[in-house]
């Protein structure tokens, strides 16, 4: 079947099977930033955006995409690279392998959270960012890069 | 400005964090036949028959092997240096299988659905077995996991496949019994330590092809890109000279992609059908057919006097290497001589072992490599020793703890040339504020909190092992291109390695291109395992400077017309004190392409006969609730001595790392079981990996020493982060409730049931 949809701001018109996934669609478009750590809804490493809000794209069907617009890291490289120099800093991204689902899901929560130039508590951050697992970097340094991106661009 | 010991971020850095496609599967041709394996469902069965008919005739399917189609010799899926220690007792496709997800058959079709559904019409006919699941029973068991008359050890390490050995041993110095009768105090207990999974966010994946020279091109997530190269050659009965193994960036590792776990299928696929063909496991395959670490049940016997002197160690370990013995003759050895050297002061020790064949997934390296099992049951032992003496476990510990300049009969009888261990403990003290804290807070409110020590060392590299190789060439306009045989598996060796050149050659970073490991044409390394990369392959990438560097003189001292010692080279230029001349290294760099006949060219190699370990004290605090049982991780203190600390962010997110990764084992991880062989633990929804909720606040600090036979005074630091979590919580635990678990994880079941037992 024939799906349209928006794709990183553009109209994508794609030949999709039923029942088939969006993360498979979207590798198949060359979006490679994004991955799969689980089939199981548990690693948050598919996170890409649906009409701006963060979603798994695991889980979704790509059918119901049409007429929605999906981002990819592919379409947030400035955004991604200015959040992504302080996770560098850190030395948080190790394999690399999670960190764009992860930053895709700490640029929606930039978005949702930091409101009025608020910065949201540690612990907040943590319940937000829950879902995103990685087995390299024990978490603490993806912790210090998003508390100082944070302070620094919305001090 | 110096590079080594500066926070540099990762070359790559750039790339992963905007998501480019430098991933296996985001470069493998977009042709590739998928393939997929069809997995045994029995735990011990011979195939009898396959009938592959009816899933031939699903479209799409290009082909379908079974065992008749696999070479029948022996391999071993193990990355080690040849000749290897583990055992020789694999086929790609056996007839005999043996575990549960064991391949039976290999599918491979033009898409994955087609070959999902050639799967499930492939017919195999099995002759179940009794399987050997107890590995507590296998020694000797009349079910014999690998009774097959071309089984072969290569090396002498106590292996008998006719008795399910896949290793044994032992050692001593002085006379252990003798010496624990004189003992005041002595603990005897056992302990008990789980498979775990490393759970890498990147499954197992690799793709191949034919090239236009018809060789065999293998593209791998592997950290052992050399040793792939010869396990292909064994498995698929073709020269090495025939395959070219290529590493990407690769997603994880932690010693799971130390065996060739994917590589086997693909290959042979390629082979027979001359198409370029992918394996991307799946995450339940990578969950119930890998590598991971194995489990161990140690008996442990320690013993002090009444000046809290502790004056003798008895350890025994019985390792189960599961179905195949990948790195079962090696893991168990560190289980003893990474945990008895700890302590200084005794008189005697003894280690004995067995690593038994049994019906489960074939256990492999992770992280810690055996000394995080023996660590857990030594520290384990010490504490309650410390307990048994009324004694704070850490004077206990400061009594007795190897110093630097002692020799430890334990380790190789190598003297610790560098050793902060006493510094790391009187830091953590202080950090942690453990006077304060030791032993319980009572909260009030039905929950209790406990703290917990233990210390742990490692080695750094396998002495009289490990070679790595390095070369290093001079371009035009001046840079280097470093080329190295190491495989960074993201926790960045290939820039701490050019951080090391840059100082040895007083260049920038960016002065310094690194390129990835390439069997056709990177130098050779044994490959990024035993913590190995940062000393032993730093240490090679030193004397290839030096080397390069002596050439830049002679180059520069022929173009200026002086000799070689009247000039110097300070990395922008070489130049003559005497008269002031010079020559730009960029001069040179240019003028060496014309008219030249001395390559501007280095590479030098490097093994160390020695493994200096690095040292390191992590204190837990924990909450248990008194009613549940449950416990929460609150606080964990870490200080490492890993020598010179070449790159803080990068050794301290690896420290960071480790450490959660050792939480998770202490509290979560748990790879089940069922009474027929059936793993339960197939997805990260059975097996928990600790999220960001899960770990409490983790800080870590450094105290280094600085070792003088490692690249600027370094010794690793990869691996021993993840030893100290599980004796430290255990005894938090104890100290929080009066309950001692000594099986992994420390469920809340279990310390309910203990409290219980105990009320
Ligand atoms: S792949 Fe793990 S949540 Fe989508
Ligand atoms: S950096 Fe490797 S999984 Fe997060």
């Amino acid at each position: 079947m024939e799906l349209r949809f928006e794709l990183n701001g553009k109209p994508v018109t794609a030949e999709i099977e039923a029942g088939e996934l969006l993360f498979d669609v979207l590798r198949r478009l060359g979006c490679y930033s994004v991955k799969c750590g689980c089939e199981t809804t548990n690693c948050g490493l598919c996170t890409v955006w649906v009409d701006g809000k963060p979603m798994l794209s695991c889980s979704v069907p790509a059918a119901r995409m049409e007429n929605h617009a999906v981002t990819t890291m592919e379409g947030l490289q400035e955004e991604a690279a200015r959040f992504g120099a302080f996770l560098a800093k850190e030395g948080a991204e190790q394999c690399g392998f999670c960190s764009p689902g992860f930053i895709m899901n700490v640029l929606a929560m930039e978005k949702e959270l930091c409101r009025d130039g608020r910065i949201p508590e540690k612990e907040e951050i943590r319940e937000y960012l829950a879902g995103n697992l990685c087995r390299c970097t024990g978490y603490v340094g993806q912790m210090r890069a998003v508390e100082k991106y944070l302070r620094e661009s919305r001090g | 400005m110096k590079k080594v010991s500066q926070a540099i971020p990762k070359v790559d850095s750039q790339a992963l964090v905007t998501g480019k496609a430098v991933y296996t599967d985001d470069i493998a041709p977009k042709d590739c036949l998928i393939v997929k394996i069809l997995r045994s469902p029995h735990a011990h069965a011979m195939i009898k028959s396959i009938d592959t008919s009816r899933a031939m005739k699903v479209p799409g399917v290009v082909c379908i092997l079974t065992y008749e189609d696999c070479p029948d010799q022996r391999f071993t899926m193990a990355g080690q240096t040849y000749p290897e220690p583990s055992p020789y007792d694999r086929l790609i496709l056996d007839r005999r299988v043996r575990f549960v997800g064991d391949a039976a058959a290999i599918v491979a079709a033009e898409t994955k659905e087609a070959a999902e559904k050639a799967l499930r019409m492939i017919k195999v006919d099995y002759e179940v077995l009794t399987p050997l699941l107890d590995f507590r029973k296998a020694k000797d068991n009349e079910i014999l996991v690998h009774p097959e008359d071309n089984w072969r050890s290569l090396c002498p390490v106590g292996a008998d496949n006719k008795r399910n050995l896949c290793a044994s041993g032992k050692e001593e110095d002085g006379d252990v019994d003798a010496v624990l009768a004189e003992c005041d105090y002595v603990v005897e207990e056992t302990y008990h330590t789980k498979a775990n999974q490393q759970a890498m966010m990147e499954t197992f994946r690799t793709y191949t092809y034919m090239d236009v020279y018809g060789r065999l091109n293998v593209v791998s997530s592997t950290q052992v890109t050399f040793h792939v190269r010869r396990i292909l050659s064994n498995a698929l009965g073709i020269p090495k000279s025939k395959i070219r193994v290529v590493k990407p960036r690769i997603g994880g590792g932690f010693g799971a992609k130390q065996s060739s776990v994917s590589e086997v299928y693909p290959a042979l696929v390629t082979l027979k059908t001359g198409r370029p063909a992918k394996i991307i496991f799946t995450r339940e395959e990578s969950q119930t057919a890998s590598s991971p670490r194995h489990e161990m049940e140690i008996k442990v016997r320690v013993g002090a006097d009444k000046d809290g002197i502790i004056r003798a160690i008895d350890v025994y370990t019985l390792s189960n290497t599961g179905a195949f013995g990948e790195h079962g003759p090696t893991t168990v050895g560190l289980s003893g001589h990474k945990s008895i050297p700890l302590y200084g002061k005794t008189d005697a020790f003894r280690f004995v072992y067995d690593v038994v064949y049994t019906n489960v997934m074939s256990a492999g390296a992770y992280r810690g490599y055996g000394a995080t099992q023996g660590i857990f049951a030594v520290e384990s032992a010490v504490n309650e020793l410390a307990l048994k003496m009324h004694m704070d476990p850490v004077a206990l510990r400061e009594k007795n703890m190897v110093k630097e300049g002692q020799v430890m009969p334990a380790y190789y009888g190598e003297t610790a040339n560098s050793c902060a261990l006493d510094r790391c403990m009187e830091h953590a003290k202080q950090l942690f504020g453990w006077d304060e804290k030791y032993p319980s807070r009572d909260m009030g409110n039905g929950k209790v909190r406990g703290v917990g020590v233990a210390m742990a060392m490692q080695g750094s590299g396998i002495s009289n092992v490990d070679t790595a190789s390095v070369a290093m060439k001079v371009n035009d306009d001046g840079f280097y291109s470093l080329m190295i045989g190491a495989s960074d598996m993201g926790t960045g060796c290939d820039t701490i390695l050019a951080q090391m050149a840059a100082d040895c050659m007083e260049c920038e970073m960016e002065d310094i291109i690194v390129s990835g490991v390439d069997t056709d044409s990177s130098p050779y390394d044994t490959g990024s395992y035993a913590s190995s990369t940062t000393y032993v392959t730093g240490m090679a990438v030193i004397k290839t400077c030096e080397k390069l560097k002596e050439k830049i003189r002679m180059k520069g001292a022929e173009y200026l017309g002086h000799n070689v010692d009247e000039v110097e080279f300070d990395g922008k230029k070489v130049w003559c004190p005497e008269d002031g001349s010079e020559i730009s290294l960029k001069d040179i760099g240019n003028q060496v392409m014309c008219r030249n006949e001395e390559a501007l060219f280095a590479s030098e190699a490097h093994f160390s006969p020695i493994s200096p370990p690095p040292f390191m004290v992590g204190m837990a605090e924990v909450e248990v609730d008194k009613e549940t049982g449950a416990v929460t991780p609150i606080d964990y203190v870490a200080v490492v001595d890993c020598g010179t600390v070449v790159n803080p962010s990068l050794a301290r997110v690896q420290t960071e790392g480790g450490l959660v990764q050792g939480i998770g084992m202490a509290l979560y991880e748990d790879v089940v079981y069922n009474e027929k062989g059936k793993n339960f633990s197939n997805s990260f929804m059975q097996y928990k990996i600790p999220t960001r909720m899960d770990t409490g606040d983790i800080r870590v600090e450094f105290e280094s020493s600085y070792e003088p036979t490692g690249p600027f005074g370094a010794k690793s630091i990869g691996e021993i982060v993840i030893n100290t979590p599980s004796p430290a919580i255990a005894a938090a635990v104890e100290n929080a409730v009066g309950v001692r678990i000594r099986e992994l994880p420390i469920t809340a079941e279990k310390v309910y049931r203990e409290m219980k037992k105990q009320s």
